[in-house]
């Protein structure tokens, strides 16, 4: 009762935000939440399956490249485009699985990392199609129900609303029967094996689910910024995903929200000072795997329940 | 028919012979008794069975079926459950939270990623009923981590009994317990249903040769006896390799 | 006809690049476990530590042993003072790799510049080779030579001396290396070492031909890893079979369907993974 509760209230607080927040703090949120669905979606792979992906930037950068590239170049509305970018996103999710699951642990890395770079390299080079280094420009926003999303509190309802879904969604999934198998693949693949559960599938389906939340979030990111370069498709993107789940904290539904906005302010405040957000990345990076290994969430968890016990 | 028949099986691991050439067949309903030193190719032979291992050649049939190419998950789903020497459980889970990963392996429910597991009653009679049988009821909701190493054993066979298998396998289920606890999982072995045929490695001669019909010897990937409990003992071969008088 | 040599030649060299970079990635995994992605990076910082060695040290490969044994420096600094805390923890170890590549990257920016820095080719290497009326470039060709001298020692290293052999004890089977009392500890530091400086010296060694600039760290670390998934980890002949395949498929592929050079470098490496796991020369996959 108590969690619905601080569910209720924190959606309020959210809901009301834009009328007290300036719009770079309206902005700000924005890309909060589009890489909170991005980190989420990694964390489906990585906290619960064990599975650590260093490519999840494929999904979000192709289907923000299908979608600016079905809406530019073929002309299509954003209604159209939208779930045909989902799709076709979803079905390379289904194909980078087969390869990717032939392996698990380091090998899985090793490959999702390298398919990931051939996306990245494809998009620098094939100019023709993606303009390369300069990017596409000149996407529109969607309107929904005829709302324009140009303004920065009408975007900000529309990618919580999404938001809100997709966190649900994650989470049904994750208490479910199927997210115990998952976790159970996690902790003990060949005892789940003999106990009649098909690991492969499992961690397949895993796999295809997480990428399409991942072109999920490559939706909203390129209504957002209205320009797709291949920048979202690089290694930094998929490793600032990978480290707002560690940050947060793996295999929790609140932290990679959390780890989101930890990397999201810092980056949208360190860019505005200095231009070192990759040396700070790095240092951020090693600073959380040496010295909190399991994230802000768990942490915090476990202080509150220390302080609790003692008084 | 046999519900396990084994044929001509042969298993190398970068040359070394562990299976080198094992047949063997278990009746329906026979409690089967796999005994040999270390190194004999025991677990191997159960690794093969189950399908955590290919074999390189021999034909493996359940109940008339010929199960080597199939893959793990589709041998439980035949009816072959198995426990682990080494206890091969889920330590973040509690023990009911076991039971139930055992129940959903064999359940279409597992495939569901909607709705919420903790609210779905349907397996809790039956987790239930599992813990009663294995003296664990007290305990359903104790994290697997907090339990002692004879409970934790006694977890491992209720994994594979929840699923009501027709072969069981069981590898050495007594290892490393007290006197008591022999005594308890004993019991629990003793119980088990005579519709399930179940095979059993184990060192412990004095509780498992009561509890077996038939014996067989391995001894460097071969099956160098078998028999009747006398028959075994009897054999000079046994005695020589394995009973050491 | 000159198209097909040339373009030969450049994947040969490209090949031994590649062996230099690869080499010690796939060492380190196979010893390790890990996958180092400081790799990429160490080739880059190699290669603007010789642009700017050069001023002093007017000798391409004098620059490169320098070179070389100071990324080997910081590689042992890095293995000593960061991987060994972390033992025991892979993942966690990968992601430092990944975390000091951005650190080195960035470092990199800030100490270089944006502008790409060119690496003169040693004035005796400058005139082409003329064979047959075709003309090769003779830097290319010195680079396929060191490559192919640096495998050779590397193997007689691994295969003939004790430490090789405890290295390839320790790639086989670690529990196996460590009953036995092999130093493992000595030995990741002397592979980590190892591996570092012969990424260093690898991005002077190929300066002449790709110059130092922001993102070849970017650029490199896909084509090891390539390498290392089609050859096996930890195998040194894998590891030199891979780096050729992988350079001939990447010349070509750049030379005849640029825009989708990345696609078809990628292609080998789909086939391999789906037939043979553990890669065409792997004990065991990654």
């Amino acid at each position: 009762m108590t969690r619905k509760a601080g569910i209720a209230v924190l959606v309020a607080l959210l809901a009301a935000f834009p009328f007290a927040a300036g719009e770079f703090y309206v902005n700000l949120a924005s890309q909060v939440f589009i890489f909170a669905i991005f980190a989420a979606s990694i964390n489906l792979l990585l906290g619960y399956g064990g599975l650590p992906s260093l490519g999840h930037a494929s999904y979000l950068g192709v289907a923000a490249y299908a979608s600016a590239l079905l809406t530019l170049k073929a002309g299509l509305a954003n209604w159209a485009a939208a779930p045909l970018a989902l799709i076709g996103t979803t079905l390379m999710a289904c194909f980078f699985g087969l390869i990717a699951l032939r392996a698990t642990g380091l090998g899985f890395l090793m490959l999702t990392l390298a398919l990931s770079q051939v996306l990245w390299g494809t998009a620098y080079r094939w100019i023709a199609l993606t303009e390369g280094d300069n990017g596409l420009r000149g996407i529109n926003r969607p309107a929904p129900f005829g709302v324009s999303l140009d303004d920065a509190s009408h975007f900000y309802y529309f990618a919580l609303a999404v938001t809100l879904l997709a966190l649900w969604l994650m989470a049904r999934f994750v208490a479910s029967p199927f997210g115990a198998a998952l976790r159970g693949t996690r902790d003990q693949p060949r005892r789940m094996a003999a106990l009649g559960h098909d690991v492969w599938m499992v961690r397949w389906l895993t796999f295809v689910y997480a990428g399409f939340w991942g072109a999920v979030s490559g939706l909203l990111f390129v209504y957002y910024h209205k320009y797709i370069h291949p920048i979202s498709l690089s290694l930094a993107n998929s490793a600032e995903g990978l480290l707002a789940v560690i940050a947060g904290g793996s295999g929790t539904l609140a932290g990679p929200v959390v780890g989101a906005a930890i990397v999201m302010i810092l980056k949208n405040y360190v860019s505005a000072y200095v231009e070192r957000w990759n040396m700070l990345l790095g240092f951020v990076f090693v600073a959380i795997v040496v010295f909190m290994p399991e994230g802000v969430v768990p942490g915090l968890k476990r202080l509150w329940q220390r302080s609790r016990s003692r008084a | 028919m046999a519900a396990l028949q084994i044929t001509r099986l042969k298993k190398a691991f970068g040359g070394l012979p562990a299976i080198s050439d094992v047949s063997l067949e278990v009746e329906e309903g026979e409690r089967r008794l796999i005994i040999g030193p270390n190194g004999a190719g025991k677990t191997t032979l159960f690794n093969l069975v189950t399908g955590d291992l290919r074999p390189d050649a021999g034909q493996i049939r359940f109940n008339g079926r010929s199960i080597e190419k199939l893959r793990p998950d589709q041998r439980a789903h035949l009816g072959l459950a198995r426990t682990y020497q080494i206890i091969t459980l889920f330590p973040k889970d509690t023990v009911a939270g076991n039971v139930v990963l055992s129940l959903l392996g064999l359940s279409r429910e597992r495939w569901n990623t909607f709705d919420s597991l903790e609210k779905q009653t349907r397996f809790a009679e039956r987790v239930h009923a599992v813990l009663e049988r294995v003296d664990l009821a007290a305990f359903a909701q104790r994290p697997v981590s907090a339990l002692a190493y004879g409970e934790k054993r006694r977890l491992e066979i209720a994994m594979a009994l929840a699923q009501s298998p027709r072969l069981l396998l069981l590898d050495e289920p007594l290892a490393g317990l007290s006197r008591e606890e022999r005594g308890g999982v004993r019991k629990l072995i003793a119980a088990i249903p005579r519709e399930v045929t179940v095979v059993m490695i184990e060192h412990d001669m004095d509780t498992a040769l009561d509890l077996a019909d038939r014996i067989s010897v391995l001894h460097y990937g071969k099956v160098l006896a078998e028999g009747t409990r006398a028959q075994v003992v009897a054999d000079p071969k046994t005695r020589e390799v394995y009973l050491g008088y | 006809m000159q198209f097909w040599a040339i373009q030969t030649l450049n994947s040969l060299a490209l090949g031994g690049l590649l062996f230099l970079l690869s080499a010690g990635f796939s060492l380190i995994f196979g010893l390790m476990r890990i996958a180092n992605l400081t790799h990429g990076a160490l080739f880059m910082v190699g290669a603007y530590l010789g642009a700017t060695l050069l001023r002093w040290v007017p000798n391409l490969w004098i620059v490169a042993l320098l070179s070389g044994l100071i990324v080997a420096a910081f590689g042992f600094l890095l293995e000593k003072f960061i991987l060994e805390k972390l033992k025991g923890n892979v993942f966690s170890q990968v992601l430092v790799t990944l975390g000091f590549a951005y650190i080195i990257a960035d470092f990199c920016l800030v100490t270089w510049g944006g502008d790409p820095i060119p690496i003169p080719t040693p004035p005796s290497l400058q005139q082409p080779l003329r064979v047959a009326g075709l003309a090769f470039p003779a830097f290319r060709l010195a680079v396929v030579g060191i490559a192919v001298l640096a495998a050779i020692v590397l193997y007689l290293f691994i295969e003939r001396t004790r430490i090789g052999a405890m290295i390839r004890a320790g790639v086989d089977d670690m529990e196996m290396a460590r009953a036995v009392g092999i130093p493992v500890r000595r030995l990741f530091s002397i592979v980590f070492c190892l591996g570092a400086g012969l990424a260093g010296a690898g991005g002077v060694i190929g300066g002449p031909i790709m110059s130092a600039y922001p993102g070849l760290d970017a650029d490199m670390l896909p084509l090891a890893l390539i390498v290392v998934i089609l050859g096996g980890v930890g195998s040194l002949v894998g590891a030199f079979v891979g780096s050729f395949i992988t350079a001939f498929v990447y010349t070509f592929g750049v030379a005849l369907f640029p825009q989708l050079a990345y696609v078809i470098l990628f292609l080998p490496m789909i086939f391999v993974i789906a037939f043979r796991p553990r890669g065409l020369f792997g004990k065991f996959a990654a």
